[in-house]
């Protein structure tokens, strides 16, 4: 495998200018003799599809749901980023490209990060003309927030439901297509390979899973939009529908996998209530800047707590820890993402949990009588209401209950600058490709990437793939490749629904999540990834002999569909942790306990790791290798001060100590051995 | 709750798993609709089926537990239906024709801020089915009411309003959703809270068109 990053040459401002002026186009004429297949329907898909369409390709898209509509996008809350300056506080294309790459902590790369930044503006506009609901002031312009890690307002929003709002936008243009003829839509069907004819990308093999049939579909490439693997490790916040496995069988298939132990973890989410539950809800952020995390000082009063014999109001002020500002004084609650949400665990760990032991308080008693009910009820009305419906507690009463928990996922299929696989014809686009966060993503830049490369950057660089194409006329769905391909898919649905054991595929997921999340979750090391191989090793045998998958493949047939991404999360898994186990640094959401500061923040090694690791796979049970690709930074400085990183979609307060990145060395050292 | 009887059937080798649709189990996707002892998304203001909590019921309470009721809405199994009917009504005419590219500023289109905030509003539907399936006549005027305000609204969607409004009330009759004689069951059960208005607003605009110039 030889990775070829394709970055134009140029200065870094000139290079995406100098890129279209010179790529190959197609011309109008042959579009429509050339198809595309689009998987996925979230921002990234829908927008890429609807983008073809119009240009006049023959697109195909498929998603799981029902509608595109329902893709994961929809529950983005927070906003989405542009460079927009419309509020004149100094933002601008080059400030927001620095953001982005100190915020994934410089494991980026510096091309696709400036291009980014560029076209974010035309995504705003474009939204708009689509009628998107921005919020607005009252002149009528457009309304910005401030939001993760970012010193300016550049953050555009519809409520809190920017990603649906934005969705919906993208998912009138896709109908707009669909009605003209350009696009044809395929809802409740699932990619379950990838058909690689002479070395390109040639067709998907989906199954119906409303029939259980299997279908082939060709073109003369592939886009592949289907979101992140979070679910890998079972609670996350990410839809029950998301999963790794389109990714998957195209790295199976050959397309290298990169930096998949960079994944992000959110504080704020509502903790579990029970073994039964199925995923977390998220809550914004910004609650740190009001609420104040504790848990009891006593371990009694922790059991007594959870046992529902004291409630956290009797307990008095001397008995409580508030453990963040005990720790932390000069930051308190506001600490980092990452610092707040080990801590968080580190305090459960030792037996001080509430709830059901895995969750600390978030109190808002302090901030009523400060404030008044009435302040609290306006700044965070929406998100009391939100709690309230689903823990059935008042937070104005009693307090809140938190728990972090896996939120977003850096890692990817590899791209290269044209957003192409290492299989020629094969593009992967939004939480799917490893592109533009480094190992660690802002808030509310998941939707911005993902519009980006739909609207903006696929349309573009899929014709300088496209435009040879055009003399290898239509792709045929009846040769041997697709045959094979089909017979391997129906084998190994035959083969798990065969299996006949007795355990349910959520049991065997929920370990799997659990053995990730304590092993190589948001702290890792050495022994702790070996302990993680061997469990999921072991989980993975226990697997084979013992799940049992009712029904049959030719049905719709839940269970199977969750037993086949469960399949290949082992595999990820395995990967996932060879992959922490290899980076000997820390860096964004990839915290080793072995390389941290002596305050307990991230180290990184520059010297050694400043690149991406793109692994290829070499069949099941084996070790990938791994090719990396150097990253290097022309235009901007590397900053080797300790970096903190603000992660996604939860507001950061615009005052405070974060303006200091350098504040970090007041904390004091963290609790890993 | 049916994930936890689905995994009993299959521990107690039983029957089939119960189908049902969910997928981001925090009331935005829209997948999840059934109707829960006879009213769509249970008994609770404002939720989707999926934020609905054990605690409403009773320890040894029956649950009936039905798929939508609607014609236009077929069965696919046990408590899955066939939803598509509402993206062919989106497809008729439900948008803002803009291609990629080519369009103005954003900030060159100024929207009152009332205006915007009721779009939004008309906006949030989360196109779930509850109102046609509340509706005895199976209508979905909330729907596209919905729809057509939340574009109505606002000046980039005025070009094609009249065409938009007649397009997609056509379609909807063509699909077999009935008439709206005005009971407001929908937006009693509707779990983003939308308005009737948005109806008025419908009719509104459906006549300005039957009777307006702008249409093609
Ligand atoms: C609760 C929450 C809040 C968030 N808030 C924000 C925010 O405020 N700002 C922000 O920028 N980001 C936010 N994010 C992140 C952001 O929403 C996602 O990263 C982004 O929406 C991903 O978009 P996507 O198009 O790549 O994929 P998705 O929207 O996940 O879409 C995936 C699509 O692929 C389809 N698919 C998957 N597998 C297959 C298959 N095998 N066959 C066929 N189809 C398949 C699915 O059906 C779906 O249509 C948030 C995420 C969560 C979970």
């Amino acid at each position: 495998m030889k990775l070829d990053s394709k970055i134009p040459a140029g200065p870094l401002a000139e290079k995406w200018t100098n890129y279209k002026a010179s790529q190959k186009l197609v011309n109008p004429a042959n579009k429509r003799k050339l198809d595309i297949i689009v998987v996925g329907t979230g921002l990234a898909g829908a927008s890429a599809a609807a983008s073809l369409g119009a240009m006049g390709f023959n697109v195909d898209i498929f998603c799981i749901q029902d509608s595109p509509r329902r893709a994961h996008s929809i529950a983005a809350q927070g906003g989405i980023n542009a460079a927009k300056n419309y509020q004149n506080d100094g933002d601008s294309v080059e400030r927001l490209f620095r953001d982005t790459i100190k915020g994934g902590d410089y494991r980026a790369r510096e091309a696709n990060v400036y291009r980014l930044a560029e076209v974010s503006g035309a995504i705003i506009d474009q939204c708009v003309a689509q009628g998107v609901p921005f919020a607005r002031d009252y002149g009528g312009l457009l309304d910005n927030r401030s939001f993760g890690g970012a010193q300016v307002s550049r953050t555009f929003y519809a409520k809190g439901q920017t990603g649906q709002q934005l969705l919906l936008g993208a998912y009138g243009v896709l109908s707009r297509e669909i009605a003209r003829g350009t696009v044809k839509l395929h809802t409740r069907c699932e990619m379950m390979d990838l058909v690689v004819v002479e070395g390109r990308a040639r067709g998907i093999i989906v199954r119906n899973l409303v029939t259980g049939d299997l279908e082939r579909y060709a073109a003369h490439a592939v886009v592949l939009a289907t979101g992140g693997y979070g679910n890998l490790y079972y609670l996350s916040t990410n839809a029950m529908n998301s999963n790794g496995s389109a990714a998957w069988v195209c790295h199976r298939k050959g397309a290298a996998f990169a930096n998949p132990c960079y994944v992000q973890i959110h504080p704020t989410c509502i903790p579990v209530h029970g073994d039964y539950q199925s995923k977390l809800t998220l809550m914004s952020e910004s609650l740190r800047n009001d609420g104040r995390i504790w848990v009891p000082k006593k371990k009694e009063d922790a059991e007594a707590i959870r046992a529902g014999k004291l409630k956290p109001t009797e307990i008095p002020e001397e008995n409580r820890d508030y453990y963040l500002e005990r720790r932390y004084p000069a930051f308190g609650n506001l600490v980092p993402r990452d610092v707040a949400s080990r801590a968080a665990k580190e305090r459960c760990d030792a037996g001080y949990g509430v709830g059901t032991g895995y969750a600390v308080y978030l109190d808002f008693a302090d901030a009523i009588q400060r404030l008044g009910k009435d302040v609290v009820e306006q700044k965070y009305g929406n998100l009391f209401q939100m709690y309230q419906k689903i823990t059935d507690e008042n937070p104005y009463e009693t307090p809140m209950m938190i728990y972090p928990a896996i939120h977003y996922t850096m890692g990817g299929l590899w791209v290269d600058y044209e957003l192409q696989t290492t299989i020629p014809g094969l593009f992967a686009a939004g939480e799917a490709n490893f592109s533009d966060h480094g190992a660690n993503r802002l808030g509310a830049s998941a939707l911005m990437q993902g519009l980006a490369d739909g609207y903006f950057v696929l349309p573009y660089t899929m014709q300088n793939y496209l435009a040879d194409q055009i003399y290898v006329g239509k792709i045929s769905s009846t040769t041997p490749e697709f045959d094979k391909a089909e017979v391997a898919v129906r084998e190994r649905l035959n083969k798990l629904t065969t299996i006949g054991g007795d355990k349910t595929v959520d049991h065997f997921h929920k370990a799997l999540g659990k053995i990730m999340w304590e092993y190589c979750g948001m702290a890792r090391n050495t022994e702790s990834l070996n302990k993680a191989k061997k469990l999921v090793s072991q989980l993975e045998d226990e697997f084979w002999k013992s799940v049992f998958i009712p029904g049959n493949a030719n049905e719709m047939n839940p269970e199977l569909e969750k037993a086949y991404r469960l399949e290949d999360y082992f595999e990820l898994a395995q990967l996932v942790i060879d992959d922490a186990m290899h980076r000997e640094e820390s860096c964004g959401g990839h915290f080793r306990t072995e390389h941290q500061t002596e305050d307990g923040e991230t180290l990184r090694d520059d010297e050694h790791f400043m690149y991406v690791a793109a692994w290829e796979y070499q069949g099941h049970g084996q070790p990938e290798t791994m090719e990396k690709e150097p990253l290097v930074y022309e235009h901007i400085q590397v900053s080797h001060e300790v970096h903190i990183t603000y992660l996604a979609s939860g507001e950061r307060p615009s005052q405070g100590p974060f303006r200091d990145l350098s504040f970090g060395r007041h904390l004091a050292r963290l609790f890993f051995p | 709750m049916l994930d936890i009887l689905n995994e009993q059937l299959v521990n107690d080798h039983i029957a089939h798993p119960v189908c049902f649709d969910n997928d981001c189990r925090e009331g935005i996707c829209g997948m999840c609709g059934l109707y829960i002892n006879g009213r769509p998304h249970g008994n609770d203001d404002g939720i989707t089926t999926c934020q609905l909590h054990m605690r409403k019921f009773h320890d040894g309470d029956d649950i009936w537990i039905e798929p939508w009721r609607a014609k236009p809405f077929p069965v696919i199994r046990d408590l899955v239906v066939d939803r598509s009917a509402f993206d062919k009504i989106i497809q008729a005419g439900g948008y803002i024709s803009t291609t990629t590219g080519g369009v103005p500023d954003a900030n060159t289109i100024p929207i009152p801020k009332h205006k915007a905030d009721m779009a939004m509003d008309a906006a949030s539907c989360i196109g779930c089915g509850a109102c046609v399936a509340a509706c005895k006549n199976a209508s979905a005027m909330l729907f596209v009411g919905a729809k057509v305000s939340h574009l109505a609204l606002l000046p980039q969607g005025q070009i094609e309003a009249a065409d938009r409004v007649h397009k997609m009330v056509c379609k909807m009759d063509e699909l077999g959703f009935g008439s709206c004689t005005n009971t407001y069951a929908c937006e009693a059960e509707c779990p983003k809270l939308i308005k009737r208005q948005n109806i008025s607003r419908l009719n509104r605009q459906w006549i300005g068109a039957l009777f307006g110039r702008d249409r093609k």
